[in-house]
């Protein structure tokens, strides 16, 4: 599937908002992001298992907080980040 | 050449001189990140670690092998363990304080964070791991401060200090939490707060300063907030500590701080966040003293900036304003303020306004290197081996 990356994470795909994982889970396409990318999943989720809290995930337009939300048929993924503070 | 490595809220900073009095601004690194601590091994002259997150990223940290010409992220950065049944889980906000280790152990890093917890790599800063005699005490939670406590930006681990005679004993702060002790390379930690004011209570009030009857001083806890500790480099018995309720000094093996703030001059005070210690003096240092009264502003008392130095261990201290504007409401963090190691030793702070302040002769005369950076989080200086 595609994942879109957001600006801040574009450091680890080498300036690509456009890249490839794959995974069941929203939770295994963030573990194969993190195998092509290392370092880029603890950026937006914490060790505990939870994504951190400006960081939001759409599955095929669905906003989700669930790691475990299935991405069985879903063809994108965005990550995208809310600016804090100033 | 001497080199300021200037940590920002927006980014890392390297302002260079070789002769103190031209500074040479670099262009910012990491910019738009938050920079908390960037730090130049000594024992190499060459790696440097800076610890950094954004505010919607994890926080993580970067290492330079060429004296931060080139970085690259670590790959393994402080992380809590997952949390087992009954236990409240805990994931790192920020690394806050980065400390090399011993020269006899070449590679071992220390590293503290918020939510407070000691983390060490024995591989010049590519993986980390908690140290489980101080992140998985059984008295964790009651030595450290929760995570949702008072301090601004999260409760800190902060001041570690590893003796240069025994690469086993160390100390670190905790704010809030107080003062510790390990005389074995961190496996075991023993609180060491004795004769230390709390914001609740003061053991050593003066005689009619009027106390809280009814709140006991507690020996170790969150009301303990030393805000930076520093061991001297050559007598290293030697501690000096900026607490958020005065200045305090320890000549070990005693265990009781003596309150040397208490000789501040009255309409100043000895409230403050940076400690400075003479590399090669034990008895001079300097603090740069902020206004705590009222609603503690935090700025320089009375509107005017100074920093003060004591040279006789805290006896008497001494104002040092030259070159420094007359008038100023200036803030400095606890990592704000650095020296070299030059004959006069320079002294440098740096302000919450973006202001790097510059003295070649041990405060004697101010000058003004660098301006309008974003907020400074810390100061260090440094000699990278190009």
């Amino acid at each position: 599937m595609n994942v879109l990356i957001p600006s801040p994470l574009q450091s680890y795909t080498g300036g690509a908002r456009l890249v490839s994982a794959a995974g069941s889970t929203l939770d295994e396409v963030l573990w194969d992001l993190d195998r092509r990318y290392p370092g880029i999943r603890f950026r937006v989720v914490d060790e505990q298992d939870r994504i951190r809290g400006n960081i939001v995930m759409f599955v095929e337009g669905e906003r989700t907080r669930d790691l475990d939300c299935c991405t069985v048929r879903a063809t994108e993924v965005v990550l995208l980040h809310a600016l804090s503070g100033g | 050449m001497l080199e300021l490595l200037i940590s920002t809220r927006k980014g890392l900073f390297q302002v260079s001189s070789s002769d103190r009095e031209t500074w040479v601004l670099g262009e910012p690194q990491f910019l738009g990140q938050i920079v908390h601590h960037a730090v130049l091994d000594p024992r190499d002259g060459r790696t440097m670690l800076a610890a950094v997150r954004t505010g919607h990223l994890g926080p993580t940290l970067f290492r330079s092998g060429d004296c931060g010409a080139t970085w690259s992220e670590t790959a393994r950065p402080p992380a809590f363990r997952k949390a087992r049944g009954g236990e409240t889980p805990r994931s790192v906000q920020h690394t806050f304080w980065i400390t090399p280790g011993h020269v006899s152990e070449p590679g071992v890093w220390w590293a503290g964070t918020s939510p407070q917890a000691l983390w060490v790599s024995e591989d010049a800063g590519l993986n980390w791991s908690g140290v489980a005699g101080f992140n998985d005490h059984a008295d964790y939670a009651a030595r450290t401060e929760d995570p949702q406590g008072g301090t601004p930006d999260g409760p800190v681990l902060h001041s570690i200090l590893v003796d240069p005679r025994d690469a086993d004993h160390m100390y670190l702060g905790l704010s809030g939490g107080g003062v510790y002790e390990s005389l074995d390379h961190g496996a075991n930690w023993s609180p060491m707060n004795d004769g230390m004011a709390t914001a609740e209570a003061d053991p050593d009030a003066p005689e009619g300063e009027v106390q809280p009857t009814s709140i006991q001083w507690q020996p170790w806890g969150p009301s303990h907030d030393p805000h930076c500790v520093q061991i001297h480099p050559l007598f290293p018995d030697r501690l000096y500590q900026q607490n958020h309720c005065g200045i305090y000094r320890l000549d070990r093996p005693e265990t009781r701080w003596q309150r040397i703030g208490r000789n501040m001059p009255a309409d100043v005070g000895d409230i403050g966040f940076v400690m400075g210690v003479h590399p090669r003096d034990k008895e001079t240092c300097w603090v740069f003293p902020m206004d705590g009264t009222d609603v503690w502003p935090r700025t320089s008392p009375g509107g005017r900036p100074a920093v003060f130095v004591t040279r006789d261990g805290g006896e008497r201290w001494i104002r040092q304003d030259a070159g420094l504007p007359e008038r100023g409401w200036l803030t400095v963090k606890r990592q704000g303020l650095a020296l070299d190691s030059e004959t006069p030793v320079g002294v440098y702070f740096g302000t919450t306004s973006g202001g790097v302040w510059a003295s070649a002769d041990e405060g004697a005369r101010w000058q003004q290197i660098a301006a309008h950076l974003p907020e400074i989080y810390s100061v260090e200086a440094c000699y990278p081996q190009r």
